[in-house]
C-alpha cells in the first residue's frame, strides 16, 4: 500500500465516528485486519455473500440458537458507540457492553489469552468498515438458556480469565503457537472435549470433540489418533491449502479454511504446528479387530466396489485429492460420527487458492444399508494397521434418522 | 424487448476448452470478463458422481452431455444437387452443450500436428510439384507454423496433466517415442499410461514389422498430477467411461477439472450459463464488434456491450455465428466467392476388428487415452509419389472402453439377433480387439457450410446446412493406410480380421467422429481465410473466432491438442499487442 492510501485511510478515520481510534495508525489496523482473520471472526458474524462483520449468522448450540451480533461502527445496532474497555472486556471476560454476561458459543474462553494491543487492533480495522445498520436479537435461546445470569455460575467453573503467560522453557516459535492456537484461532472450541455443560474437560485438551454432526478430531502430537505423524509443514500445508497427502478439510474446518488459516501466516502456521505435535495425550489403542471377522470380510469387499478407486486399495488415497484413510484422526476417532456421516451424506473438500479443486465425495446413503455401512465403518476403522471401536448397525440407523431430520 | 447490460472487457462465447482458456488469459491480464455458455453449469463434484457417472444408457445411448436435435440442429445432404433436411438425431458426430463443452466429453487422445501439417500447401509443391496437387483439393497452409505454436502446445499440454512419451526431444530422437513428431521443448508432463493387453500385442507385432510404435498421448492422468493453476488430477482408473462421460475422478483432463476451479475464484469473472448467445452485435460500419445478444432461459433477450469478443463456441457453432451476424461473405461453390462455411473438413476413419480364439482382453479395462499408435503412414511420413492420394492416418490399437450396450462384435454371418447372437456375443467379448485408423480429411470446393434457405432455428433463424461427402483423395488415402492397419492386425494372430474402410457416400446416421473443422480458417492474407495467423477475425479486429473452424484442412490425429495450442497462442497474442495496441494484429 502506497504512502498516499494510508493518509486517505487515516483520514477516513478521523472522519469515522469512533473517537478512539482516530489516533490508531495504519499498520495497526493492518496487524487488526490480520488478527481478525486469525479469529476467524467472520465465520459467525458475516453472514454468506453479506456486508462484513454486519452479523446475523446463526449459531447453533446444544441449548439452542444464538445469533451473532454486528460488529460495525454504526453507533446503535454495532460496536460504534462502544469504549475500548468495553471492547476489551467482551473478548477477555465474556461481559458485554451492558455488563450482561456472554454465551460461550463466542469463545471469550479463548480470547481472554489475547493480548490488550492485539485486541485494540482488531478493534481499530472493525473501527475501519462501512458502518451497517443491522439490529441483531443474539440471545434466542429457550427457556431456562436464555437466563444471562446462569452464566456467572458456569464461568465459575469452566472459566480462566487472564492473557497468555509464555513458557520460558519453551522456544519463541512454542509459544507462538501456543498464543495463537490457545487464543484467537480458538482451536480448543471445537477440538477440546466437553462436558454436558459444554465446559471443557479437564483431561481433554485438544483430544477432540463432537459438535454439529462432526468429530473435531484429536490434534495433539498422538501417533494414533492425533497428528504425530504429520510433519510441521504438513500440517501448515493442511492449514494453507486444505489438504496434505494425509487428509482433506471438509465440514465446520473447511470454513476455518476458508475464512481463515489459508490467509495465515507461514511461519504462524509452523508455530502453531510446533505447539500441537507437542500437546502429548495417551490416547489408547484398542486391539485391532480380526480379519476374519464377518463384518470384517464384508467391509473388505464393500471397499473395494466402493471406494478403493479414489481411496485405494491400500487406504493411502491420493495425495491432495482423496485422503488417506489409513492412519486417518477423523477415521480413528473413538466416535465413529465423522466416518458414518461421510459415507452415508458424502462431503466436500475445501477449495482454496493454492489448491482450487474442491474435490468431493459422494453420498453411498441411497445404496448402502445400515448394517453395510456399519461393516464398511468398521472394516475401515480395523484395517491396514487402524484399530478402533467396531460400528453397529444401531448406530448408523441412528444416524440416518438424526440426518435425514436436518435441511 | 433486448435489455442492455453494462459493458464488459471482453465477451466469450462459449465455456468449453477454448473459451476456458481464453477467460483465464484474459482475467489473469486483469480485465473484466464475462463468458456464455448455452448449457448448464457442470462440475465434477456436482455433476460427475462416481456413484453412478459410469452409466452407458444415460451418457453414452441418451448422450446428456449433448445438445439435442431440439435444441439445435443442421440441414444435411451430401451434395449440392440434393435437398438438404434436418438432423433429426445427432449421429455422426455430437456437439456438447454445457459448461466443459466437448472439452467434458471427450476421450483423451492429445495429439500434436506434424510441422508439414501447418505448412501443407507449400511442403507438397514442395516434394511433389504445384502440378501433384489436385485443383479440387482446397489444402492450405495454416499462417502459423509449429515452431510457432510449439510452446503453446507445451502449455496446453502442461495444463491438461498429459502423460506420453517424446519422440523428438530437443531434436533429439528418444527411443520409445514418436519419431515423427516435431519437436518438443520439453518431456510430457507425465509418463504413458501403464498398457493394457491389445496395445501391448500391437506394439510387439508392429514392430515385428518394422515399425516403431509408441504409446499413444494421453489426457487421461497416468498419475496425481497438479498442474500450473494449482488444480489436481487423479490418476486414472480405467473404468473406461470417457468418451461422451463425465469423469468422476479428476482423471481425464476437462475444463471443469483442469481450469474452472481456478477461473471461478477470480473476481473479475464471470460465467452465465444456460445463455445462448444468438448473434454479435456490429456497430453501423460493420468493422466493430460491440457486444454480444443473447437469450436466457426464459427467452429474454439481452445485450451485452463488450471491447472484445471471442468466439469459443465449437468449429460449427462459431461459423453459424458468424452467418448470423452478418460478417463476412458466405462461400458459394458455384462461383467460389465468398470465405464463411469454407474450407469444412472433418476425420476419415477406418477400423479393422481382430477375433481370436484363445485371447483375453478385458476390454472394459480402458481409458480414451489408453494404446499404442505407429506414424509410419500419417501425414506426408511416407511418400506419396504415384498413390494417387494426398494425407494419411495414425494406426492405434485404443482400447476406450468395453461398454456392454455398445460393445458387442460378432464374426461376419452371425445373426442381429436371437440366441445365436446372444451366444456369439458371450464367445467374443473378451477375445476380441480392433486397430482403428484415424485419418486426415481435406477440403474440397464441394464441401462447405452454408445458410439453409428453408428450415429455421427455434430462435427463427435460418439453420446452418452442411454438404459433405468424403473426397476422393480421402477414401483412396483410408483404403491404403486401412490396408496396412490389416497387415499389423494379422501379424497380431487373430483368427479372423475384417477391415472395414469407409467407401461412401458419407452417412450422417452412425457415429464416426466429432472433428468438425473449417468454415472460418486461418491464414496469411484475407484473400483466402476469415482469420488472420492470430484467430484474429481480417473483417473485424475486435473479434476472434477460435476452434476447430480455423483449420484450412483436418490432419490425422484429434484435434484438441491442436485447438487447446492455438487458443493459448491468440490469447498469448492479445495479451501481448493487441491489449498495448487495439486493432489488426497483421496489416493486410
Amino acid at each position: 500500500m502506497n504512502k498516499a492510501a494510508v493518509t486517505a485511510m487515516c483520514g477516513a478515520l478521523i472522519l469515522s465516528p469512533l473517537a478512539d481510534a482516530a489516533n490508531t495508525f495504519f499498520p495497526d489496523i493492518e496487524k487488526g485486519r490480520y488478527l481478525t482473520t486469525v479469529g476467524d471472526c467472520a465465520a459467525c458474524h458475516t453472514v454468506e455473500n453479506g456486508p462484513s462483520m454486519a452479523g446475523g449468522r446463526a449459531i447453533e448450540t446444544p441449548f439452542g440458537k444464538l445469533v451473532a451480533p454486528n460488529l460495525t461502527p454504526d453507533r446503535e445496532t454495532g460496536i460504534g458507540a462502544w469504549t475500548d474497555d468495553q471492547f476489551v472486556r467482551a473478548l477477555q471476560q465474556g461481559i458485554g457492553h451492558e455488563g450482561e454476561y456472554l454465551y460461550g458459543a463466542f469463545p471469550y474462553t479463548a480470547y481472554t489469552k489475547v493480548k490488550r494491543d492485539d485486541l485494540l487492533a482488531i478493534r481499530a480495522y472493525l473501527a475501519t468498515l462501512p458502518p451497517v445498520h443491522n439490529k441483531v436479537v443474539a440471545n434466542q435461546l429457550p427457556f431456562p438458556f436464555n437466563i444471562r445470569t446462569s452464566l456467572m455460575g458456569w464461568n465459575m467453573m469452566f472459566f480462566t480469565p487472564g492473557e497468555f503467560q509464555p513458557d520460558p522453557a519453551k522456544t519463541e516459535k512454542w509459544n507462538r503457537g501456543a498464543y495463537l492456537a490457545e487464543g484467537l484461532a480458538h482451536c480448543g472450541t471445537c477440538h477440546n472435549s466437553k462436558n454436558f455443560l459444554g465446559g471443557d474437560t479437564s483431561d481433554g485438551h485438544l483430544k477432540g470433540y463432537t459438535l454439529q454432526g462432526w468429530v473435531a478430531p484429536a490434534i495433539t502430537g498422538d501417533d494414533y489418533r492425533g497428528i504425530g505423524l504429520w510433519s510441521e509443514e504438513e500440517i501448515a500445508e493442511y492449514l494453507k491449502t486444505g489438504r496434505n497427502r494425509h487428509a482433506a478439510a471438509s465440514g465446520p474446518m473447511a470454513e476455518v479454511v476458508t475464512n481463515s488459516t489459508q490467509f495465515m501466516e507461514n511461519t504462524d502456521l509452523l508455530a502453531i504446528a510446533d505447539y500441537l505435535k507437542d500437546q502429548k495425550s495417551d490416547l489408547q489403542r484398542p486391539p485391532k479387530l480380526d480379519a476374519q471377522d464377518p463384518r470384517m470380510v464384508a467391509g473388505k469387499a464393500l471397499y473395494t466396489d466402493n471406494c478403493s478407486a479414489c481411496h485405494m486399495s491400500n487406504g493411502e488415497g491420493v495425495a491432495k485429492l482423496f485422503p488417506s484413510l489409513k492412519n486417518s484422526g477423523s477415521v480413528l476417532a473413538e466416535d465413529p460420527t465423522t466416518v458414518i456421516r461421510v459415507i452415508l451424506q458424502g462431503a466436500q473438500a475445501v477449495a482454496t487458492d493454492a489448491a482450487p479443486t474442491g474435490p468431493s465425495m459422494p453420498s453411498f446413503g441411497w445404496r448402502l444399508d445400515d448394517t453395510q455401512v456399519a461393516a464398511l465403518a468398521t472394516y475401515l476403522r480395523n484395517t491396514w494397521g487402524n484399530a478402533a471401536e467396531e460400528v453397529s448397525t444401531a448406530t448408523v440407523k441412528t444416524q440416518r434418522m438424526d440426518l435425514a431430520s436436518k435441511p | 424487448m433486448i435489455k442492455k447490460l453494462p459493458k464488459k472487457d471482453v465477451a466469450i462465447v462459449g465455456l468449453g476448452w477454448c473459451g476456458s482458456i481464453m477467460a483465464i488469459e484474459m482475467a489473469e491480464a486483469g480485465l473484466d470478463v464475462i463468458a456464455f455458455e448455452r448449457g448448464p453449469w457442470r462440475d465434477t463434484a456436482t455433476d460427475f458422481n462416481i456413484g453412478y457417472v459410469q452409466d452407458e444408457l444415460r451418457y453414452v445411448i441418451q448422450q446428456e452431455l449433448m445438445i439435442t436435435a431440439a435444441e439445435d440442429t443442421y440441414t444435411f445432404r451430401n451434395a449440392a444437387h440434393q435437398t438438404a433436411l434436418p438432423i433429426r438425431e445427432y449421429g455422426s458426430f455430437l456437439l456438447g452443450t454445457g459448461v466443459g463443452g466437448s472439452g467434458a466429453h471427450w476421450s483423451g487422445l492429445t495429439w500434436r500436428y506434424n510441422p508439414t501439417d501447418f505448412q501443407l500447401r507449400s511442403h507438397l509443391t514442395e516434394r511433389y510439384g504445384a502440378h501433384s496437387i489436385p485443383k479440387d483439393l482446397l489444402i492450405r497452409d495454416w499462417g502459423v507454423t509449429y515452431s510457432e505454436l510449439e510452446p503453446y502446445y507445451d502449455k496446453f499440454e502442461k495444463m491438461a496433466g498429459i502423460g506420453g512419451k517424446a519422440g523428438i526431444l530437443n531434436g533429439v530422437y528418444q527411443e520409445g517415442g514418436n519419431p515423427f513428431e516435431g519437436n518438443r521443448s520439453s518431456e510430457f508432463p507425465l509418463p504413458p499410461m501403464p498398457m493394457t493387453y491389445a496395445p501391448t500385442l500391437f506394439a510387439e507385432a508392429a514392430k515385428n514389422l518394422g515399425m516403431r510404435p509408441f504409446p499413444t498421448p494421453s489426457g487421461n492422468a497416468s498419475a496425481v498430477y497438479t498442474n500450473p493453476y494449482g488444480v489436481t488430477m487423479g490418476p486414472c482408473t480405467y473404468c473406461g467411461y470417457c468418451s461422451r462421460c463425465g469423469c468422476a475422478n479428476y482423471s481425464k483432463a476437462t475444463p471443469q477439472t483442469n481450469i474452472i476451479p481456478a477461473l471461478m475464484r477470480k473476481p473479475n469473472f464471470t460465467a452465465q450459463v444456460q445463455s445462448e448467445v444468438l448473434r454479435v452485435q456490429m456497430d453501423a460500419s460493420g468493422k466493430r464488434a460491440t457486444g454480444v445478444i443473447y437469450v436466457d432461459s426464459t427467452g429474454q433477450q439481452y445485450e451485452q456491450p463488450a471491447d472484445l469478443v471471442i468466439l469459443t463456441a465449437f468449429s460449427v457453432p462459431n461459423v453459424r455465428l458468424l452467418f448470423a451476424s452478418g460478417i463476412g461473405q458466405a462461400y458459394d461453390p458455384v462461383t467460389e466467392k465468398g470465405l464463411i462455411g469454407k474450407n469444412y473438413a472433418y476425420q476419415t476413419n477406418s477400423s479393422v476388428q481382430l477375433f481370436f480364439n484363445n485371447k483375453n482382453f478385458n476390454p472394459f479395462i480402458a481409458g480414451g487415452g489408453v494404446g499404442q499408435a505407429c506414424d509410419e503412414f500419417n501425414g506426408d511420413n511416407f511418400d506419396h509419389s504415384g498413390l494417387g492420394f494426398f494425407g494419411g492416418a495414425c494406426i492405434m490399437s485404443n482400447v476406450t472402453s468395453g461398454w456392454p450396450i455398445s460393445n458387442r462384435m460378432t464374426p461376419p454371418g452371425t445373426p442381429r439377433w436371437g440366441k445365436k447372437w446372444k451366444q456369439a456375443t458371450k464367445d467374443n467379448y473378451l477375445s476380441t480387439t480392433v486397430v482403428r485408423t484415424q485419418g486426415s480429411s481435406y477440403p474440397t470446393r464441394a464441401n462447405y457450410l452454408g445458410v439453409d434457405p428453408t428450415y429455421k432455428d427455434r430462435h427463427g433463424r435460418n439453420m446452418m446446412q452442411l454438404t459433405f461427402d468424403f473426397p476422393e483423395n480421402d477414401l483412396r488415402m483410408s483404403a491404403f493406410v486401412t490396408d496396412k492397419a490389416a497387415e499389423v492386425a494379422r501379424a497380431m494372430g487373430p483368427k479372423q480380421i475384417v477391415a472395414k474402410a469407409p467407401k461412401g457416400p458419407y452417412n450422417i446416421v452412425p457415429f464416426q467422429s466429432t472433428h468438425n473443422t473449417g468454415g472460418a480458417i486461418m491464414g496469411d492474407n484475407p484473400r483466402d481465410s476469415v482469420v488472420n495467423k492470430y484467430l484474429q477475425c481480417w473483417d473485424v479486429p475486435n473479434l476472434f473466432v477460435i476452434g476447430g473452424s480455423a483449420f484450412p484442412q483436418n490432419a490425422g490425429y484429434n484435434p484438441t491438442a491442436t485447438v487447446g495450442a492455438l487458443a493459448y497462442w491468440a490469447a498469448n497474442a492479445i495479451r501481448n499487442q493487441y491489449l498495448k495496441k487495439p486493432g489488426p494484429l497483421v496489416q493486410a
